[in-house]
């Protein structure tokens, strides 16, 4: 089973995380920029965040054979503290880097006006940089969140196969299935989605356009929730080729949008090969 | 190493890529055009030059990649006088791909003078293997000899190849032999082993520095 997590942050996992992620089938994976529980004071922040994220943290990733790929932004949150405004203008420059996939995660915390300025102007950014988006949805409200995003996002000029919204569930699926944006679910020992329940799911919506992640972070969370996912649809009766397409395909098709996945050897590993996206390394051929 | 034919053969032999998509030979010509009269336009370029010339090495000089080597002749058509001002822009806005192009760039690029050497030391902090190789080439001549001893044991350390360290047994003194002695019997009472190179070169130096206390150079410590 090959597992490519599509939202994963790494930045607050160890290195027994990474051996025993290699060791269930991960090979590649993206981080996006979010929140690190403690407030940052400052932009200066940031900078070291997300010069880890393009920096050591793709270097610790290769260590483990795990391609490590990143998206940016300054997450809804921290979009309401005004020390960190200036952060938006810092993110041109991480926005053309090799490994930056996406913008994101953008989207809405607690709905207020800091954040639907903040929003808007990443959705102009990943318009301008030719990059898909990642919208994350919030944890209060979801579903008039979800709402409200897929109405800033319809705005945007962006289109929405270019852009996932992220951490549904039962309730929001509706909402986002037929709007032609890709659907994220976070798979967590908890809260938000568990693995039954997300077959539950993809028996009912298809495999198409359906992102399956860990999300696992600084919080009670499991990097492995991605294959159990996977060893659930298999006993549930899906077959090889639709899990490899929920957790490995469908991944390298969102984010191959942005022409700058590198998935090394990894492109010619598979028996079903996967589909060919301008500028990515998947077209590099190889043994 | 003379740095202007080096240049001259990285251009030849990035040009000299089978033809294929990548590299993008229009998109490298104009960036290059471009730079010369337009130095600010260095930024986006400099990031965008993996995608647009490739990463796998050069056939014809495997210890370049295409895009480590496009990046040193996009600095390299900088207007001389802006060198070590983008050279370090370029060092410290970088992921780790360009800061590593950029640390290889250092010692073809002469006009850079002494402003690439506080970039070695922030390399050399790192434990990226990638960028502390890059920042022992012939451009470290310009280190200390302190900090230069312990980024060698650092290679060693780290598992980085000797060989990556330029003019190794021409700098290497009593007190790196000392520092090397000393992390073998922490290998030994520890029972692993030193890298064989590391061993190699501890070898040679004891036969040198064989005699009594090891020299230190207080000149060069400060």
């Amino acid at each position: 089973m090959r597992i490519f997590d599509p939202h994963i942050h790494m930045t607050s996992r160890t290195t027994d995380d990474y051996e025993r992620m290699a060791a269930a089938g991960v090979r590649a994976l993206v981080e996006p920029a979010f929140w690190l529980g403690q407030p940052r004071t400052s932009a200066a922040s940031f900078v070291d965040y997300f010069d880890s994220l393009v920096g050591w943290e793709p270097f610790r990733a290769a260590q483990f054979g795990i391609r490590h790929h990143a998206t940016i932004a300054l997450n809804p949150k921290e979009a309401n503290d005004p020390r960190c405004r200036e952060v938006l203008d810092l993110l041109p420059r991480y926005l053309d880097k090799d490994g930056v996939v996406a913008v994101g995660e953008v989207g809405y915390d607690s709905m207020t006006p800091e954040e639907d300025e903040v929003f808007a102007a990443q959705l102009a950014l990943a318009v301008e940089h030719e990059l898909p988006a990642m919208v994350h949805t919030p944890h209060r409200d979801k579903a008039r969140g979800t709402e409200r995003s897929l109405a800033v996002i319809a705005e945007s000029g962006l289109e929405p196969g270019r852009v996932v919204i992220d951490h549904l569930n039962e309730v929001t699926v509706p909402l986002v299935r037929d709007t032609g944006c890709w659907l994220g679910f976070s798979i967590y020992p908890e809260t938000k989605m568990s693995p039954p329940r997300m077959v539950e799911l993809l028996r009912k919506y298809g495999t198409e356009r359906m992102l399956v992640n860990s999300a696992a972070d600084w919080g009670r969370s499991d990097p492995l929730l991605t294959r159990a996912t996977g060893e659930a649809m298999l006993a549930a009766g899906f077959g090889d080729d639709d899990v490899d397409q929920v957790l490995w395909r469908n991944p390298v098709e969102f984010y191959g949008q942005s022409g700058r996945l590198d998935l090394g050897a990894d492109e010619a590993s598979g028996e079903t090969g996967p589909g060919t996206f301008e500028g990515n390394s998947i077209l590099r051929g190889g043994s | 190493m003379e740095p202007e034919p080096e240049l001259e053969r990285l251009r030849a032999a990035l040009l000299a890529v089978p033809d294929g998509r990548l590299p993008d030979r229009d998109w490298l010509t104009e960036a290059l055009a471009r730079v010369g009269s337009e130095p600010a336009a260095l930024g986006r370029l400099f990031a965008a030059a993996g995608r647009r010339c490739g990463r796998e090495p050069l056939p014809d000089l495997p210890d370049w990649t295409a895009d480590d080597a496009a990046r040193v002749l996009l600095l390299a058509a900088l207007p001389p006088t802006e060198l070590p001002g983008q050279a370090e822009t370029c060092y410290r806005h970088g992921d780790a791909a360009e800061k590593r192009a950029v640390l290889r760039a250092l010692p073809l690029l002469p006009a850079v003078g002494d402003a690439g050497v506080p970039l070695l030391h922030d390399a050399i902090r790192t434990n990226d293997t990638r960028l502390v190789s890059a920042a022992l080439g012939p451009y470290a001549d310009r280190l200390d000899q302190a900090a230069w001893r312990q980024a060698v044991l650092k290679c060693v350390f780290t598992g980085i190849p000797l060989s990556a360290v330029s003019g190794l047994d021409r700098r290497a003194d009593a007190e790196l032999t000392t520092m090397l002695a000393g992390f073998a019997d922490e290998r030994r009472a520890a029972g692993r082993d030193m890298p064989a190179d590391a061993t190699a070169l501890l070898d040679r130096l004891s036969v040198l520095h064989r005699s009594g206390t090891p020299a230190r150079s207080g000149a060069e410590e400060a």
